[in-house]
C-alpha cells in the first residue's frame, strides 16, 4: 500500500502551520521528514495517519493493505505513550484487544514481538522498570503487534540518550531488513535522517513546505555511522536548513 | 606556585523532601494524652474543663460490657456506608459522564457548583419530609454530601488523564469503550480515590449531624445526649469514635492506594 499527500495546508486559527504539501510514499521504503522545530512535522504525521484532518488537501491510500493487518497505519510517540499500569505484555496486548484473534493467536504475535524487540525477558516488567531505550522499544513491540501496512513515527528517539539512540537506529534498521515496512520517519536530527531514510524532505519553517526531496541510495544496512558520503549529504542538509532553522528559533509562537 | 587554603564545599541541599517516620504520630497522641492525665490527677487542669483520659476509657469499657457500643456503632456504621456508597458511586459515574461528554458537561457543571456550598445540614428538614424521619432521610443526607466532592474530584480526574495516551488508543484503532474503561477510568483513578478521602470525612461529618437531629442510636445520638447533660467523659468517648473512624477510613484508602497505584513512579 502506498501513501499520497495531495497538496495538504493546514491552519490552526489565524497561524498557517502547513503549506500545499505534496508526498509520495511509496510501499516498502522510509521517508524521513525533517525541518526546524515548529515547521508543522508532528501536525504533518497527525493528517497521515487520520487522528486530524486537514484544512485542505487529501491523504490517499494507493491499494489495500494486506489481508492480515490489524492497523495499517500504526504510530510510534515520541513520549513512548505505554500505559504506566500495564505490564510491557499488557501494552503490546493492549493494541490486540479489540481484534477477533484467539487467545493462542494473540499469545503467540506478542511472544514474537517480544522477541524481536529483544524484551522476551521483560514482559512482566512495568513501565517504570523500565528505561527509556526500554520503554521505546515495548512501543515498537506494540507497533510490530498489528502488523502495520504503514509506521508512523514522530521523533522516536528524541527522548533518548545519544547511546540509546545509536542501538536503536540498528535495532530498526534490522526490523525493516527483516520485514520492509513502510515508514514515515520525523526527526530534527540529520543525522538519523540520513541512516534510516531512502528519501529526505526537508521542511522550511512556518508554514512548512516542501524545499526539496533528496534520495540517498545507500543501502540501510550497509549505511555506518561517521561514513563519508552520509557526512557529506548530512552537510548539505544542513546548509540548507541553517537559515531557516535561526530564523526559526526567533520566531514567537 | 600560589598556596591555596582548602575548605569544603558548603553542603546546601538538605531539606523539601517529606520522608516516611512511623511512630511520631502515634507518640504526639501518647504524649498530649499522658498530659492530660498527669494534669488531670495533679490538679492543675480542673475536672470540668478537660475530663481524665482512664475515665473516658472506662466508659468504653462499661459501653463493650453493656454492649450499648455495638448498639450505637452498628446503625452508625450502616447509615455511612448506605450513604456514602451511593453518594460517592453516583458521584463518579457522573463525573465521569462529566468527563466524557461536552453536553453533560455543560449542564451539570453549573448544577454542581450550585449545590456544593450549601450547607447539607441545613437541608435535613427538607429531606425528613421527603424521606421520613428514618434511615431514608440519613442515608439522603450523606449521600448528597458525599455525592459533589466526589464529581468534582471525578471530573477532574478525568481532565487530567494524559491525552497523548488517549491519542494513541484511537491511533491503535480501540473502541471508544475500550479507550473508557482501559484508558481513561484507570489514568483517573488517582484523582478519584484522593477525592474519596474528602468526600468520606464530610461523610462521617454529615452522618454525626443527621444522627443529632432525630435518631435515638447512633454515635450522634450518643454524643448529644452526653452534652446535654454536661457528661464530659461520654462526649469525649463519641468523639474518639469519631477520630477513629476518620484514621480507619484514611488508612483504608492510603491501604487501597498502595495496592491499586503501585504502578505510579
Ligand atoms: N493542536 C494545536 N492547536 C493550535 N496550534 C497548534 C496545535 N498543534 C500544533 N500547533 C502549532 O502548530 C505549529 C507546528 O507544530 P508542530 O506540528 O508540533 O511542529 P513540529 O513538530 O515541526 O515542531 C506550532 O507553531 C504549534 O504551536
Ligand atoms: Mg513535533
Amino acid at each position: 500500500m502506498d501513501l499520497r499527500l495531495d497538496r495538504i495546508s493546514h491552519s490552526y486559527g489565524p497561524v498557517e502551520v502547513l503549506s500545499d504539501i505534496s508526498l509520495d510514499i511509496p510501499a516498502g521504503e522510509i521517508l524521513c521528514i525533517i525541518g526546524p522545530s515548529g515547521c508543522g512535522k508532528s501536525t504533518l504525521l497527525r493528517l497521515i495517519g487520520g487522528l486530524e484532518r486537514a484544512d485542505a488537501g487529501r491523504v490517499l491510500q494507493l491499494g489495500t493493505p494486506p489481508p492480515d493487518c490489524l492497523n495499517p497505519l500504526t504510530y510510534i510517540f515520541q513520549d513512548f505513550a505505554l500505559l504506566p499500569w500495564r505490564s510491557v505484555r499488557g501494552n503490546v496486548s493492549l493494541a490486540l484487544e479489540d481484534h477477533a484473534l484467539t487467545a493462542s493467536r494473540k499469545a503467540e504475535i506478542i511472544t514474537d514481538v517480544l522477541v524481536r524487540t529483544g524484551l522476551a525477558d521483560f514482559a512482566d516488567a512495568v513501565p517504570k522498570q523500565l528505561s527509556g531505550g526500554m520503554k521505546q522499544r515495548t512501543a515498537i513491540a506494540r507497533a510490530l503487534a498489528v502488523n502495520p501496512a504503514v509506521l508512523l513515527m514522530d521523533e522516536p528517539l528524541s527522548a533518548l540518550d545519544a547511546q540509546t539512540r545509536e542501538l536503536l537506529i540498528d535495532d530498526l534498521v534490522a526490523l525493516w531488513s527483516r520485514q520492509r515496512f513502510t515508514g514515515v520517519y520525523i526527526t530534527h536530527n540529520l543525522g538519523e535522517a540520513v541512516r534510516l531514510g531512502h528519501r529526505i524532505a526537508v521542511l522550511s519553517r512556518r508554514p512548512g513546505r516542501v524545499r526539496e526531496v533528496i534520495e540517498i541510495g545507500t543501502a540501510l544496512d550497509s549505511r555506518t555511522l561517521g561514513d563519508p558520503d552520509l557526512d557529506a549529504i548530512q552537510r548539505k542538509l544542513w546548509h540548507m536548513m541553517r537559515d531557516e532553522a535561526a530564523a526559526a528559533d526567533r520566531e514567537l509562537a | 606556585m600560589v598556596q591555596h587554603r582548602s575548605r569544603d564545599v558548603p553542603f546546601r541541599g538538605g531539606g523539601f523532601r517529606p520522608a516516611r517516620i512511623r511512630g511520631v504520630g502515634l507518640a504526639v497522641f501518647v504524649v498530649l494524652i499522658a498530659l492530660a492525665e498527669w494534669g488531670t490527677r495533679a490538679g492543675w487542669i480542673s475536672p470540668l474543663t478537660l475530663p481524665r483520659p482512664s475515665d473516658v476509657l472506662a466508659i468504653f469499657g462499661e459501653l463493650l460490657a453493656t454492649g450499648r457500643f455495638w448498639d450505637h456503632m452498628v446503625p452508625s456504621l450502616t447509615r455511612l456506608a448506605v450513604g456514602s456508597a451511593l453518594g460517592v458511586s453516583t458521584g463518579v459515574a457522573v463525573g465521569v459522564a462529566i468527563g466524557l461528554f461536552s453536553y453533560v458537561r455543560a449542564g451539570l457543571i453549573p448544577l454542581v457548583a450550585a449545590l456544593f456550598p450549601i450547607p447539607k445540614i441545613a437541608l435535613l428538614p427538607l429531606f425528613v419530609i421527603w424521606f421520613g424521619i428514618d434511615e431514608g432521610s440519613k442515608y439522603a443526607l450523606i449521600a448528597l454530601g458525599t455525592f459533589t466532592p466526589t464529581v468534582v474530584a471525578t471530573y477532574g480526574a478525568v481532565d487530567n488523564v494524559d491525552r497523548t495516551l488517549i491519542r494513541m488508543g484511537q491511533s491503535f484503532g480501540l473502541t471508544w469503550r475500550s479507550i473508557v474503561t482501559k484508558i481513561v477510568l484507570p489514568g483517573a483513578l488517582p484523582g478519584i480515590l484522593s477525592g474519596l478521602r474528602v468526600s468520606l470525612a464530610i461523610g462521617i461529618i454529615l452522618l454525626v449531624a443527621a444522627e443529632m437531629l432525630g435518631a435515638e442510636f447512633g454515635i450522634g445520638a450518643f454524643i448529644l445526649q452526653a452534652g446535654s447533660l454536661y457528661d464530659l467523659e461520654r462526649l469525649f468517648a463519641g468523639v474518639v469514635i469519631l477520630s477513629a473512624l476518620g484514621v480507619a477510613t484514611s488508612a483504608a484508602i492510603g491501604a487501597l492506594e498502595r495496592r491499586l497505584l503501585s504502578w505510579r513512579s
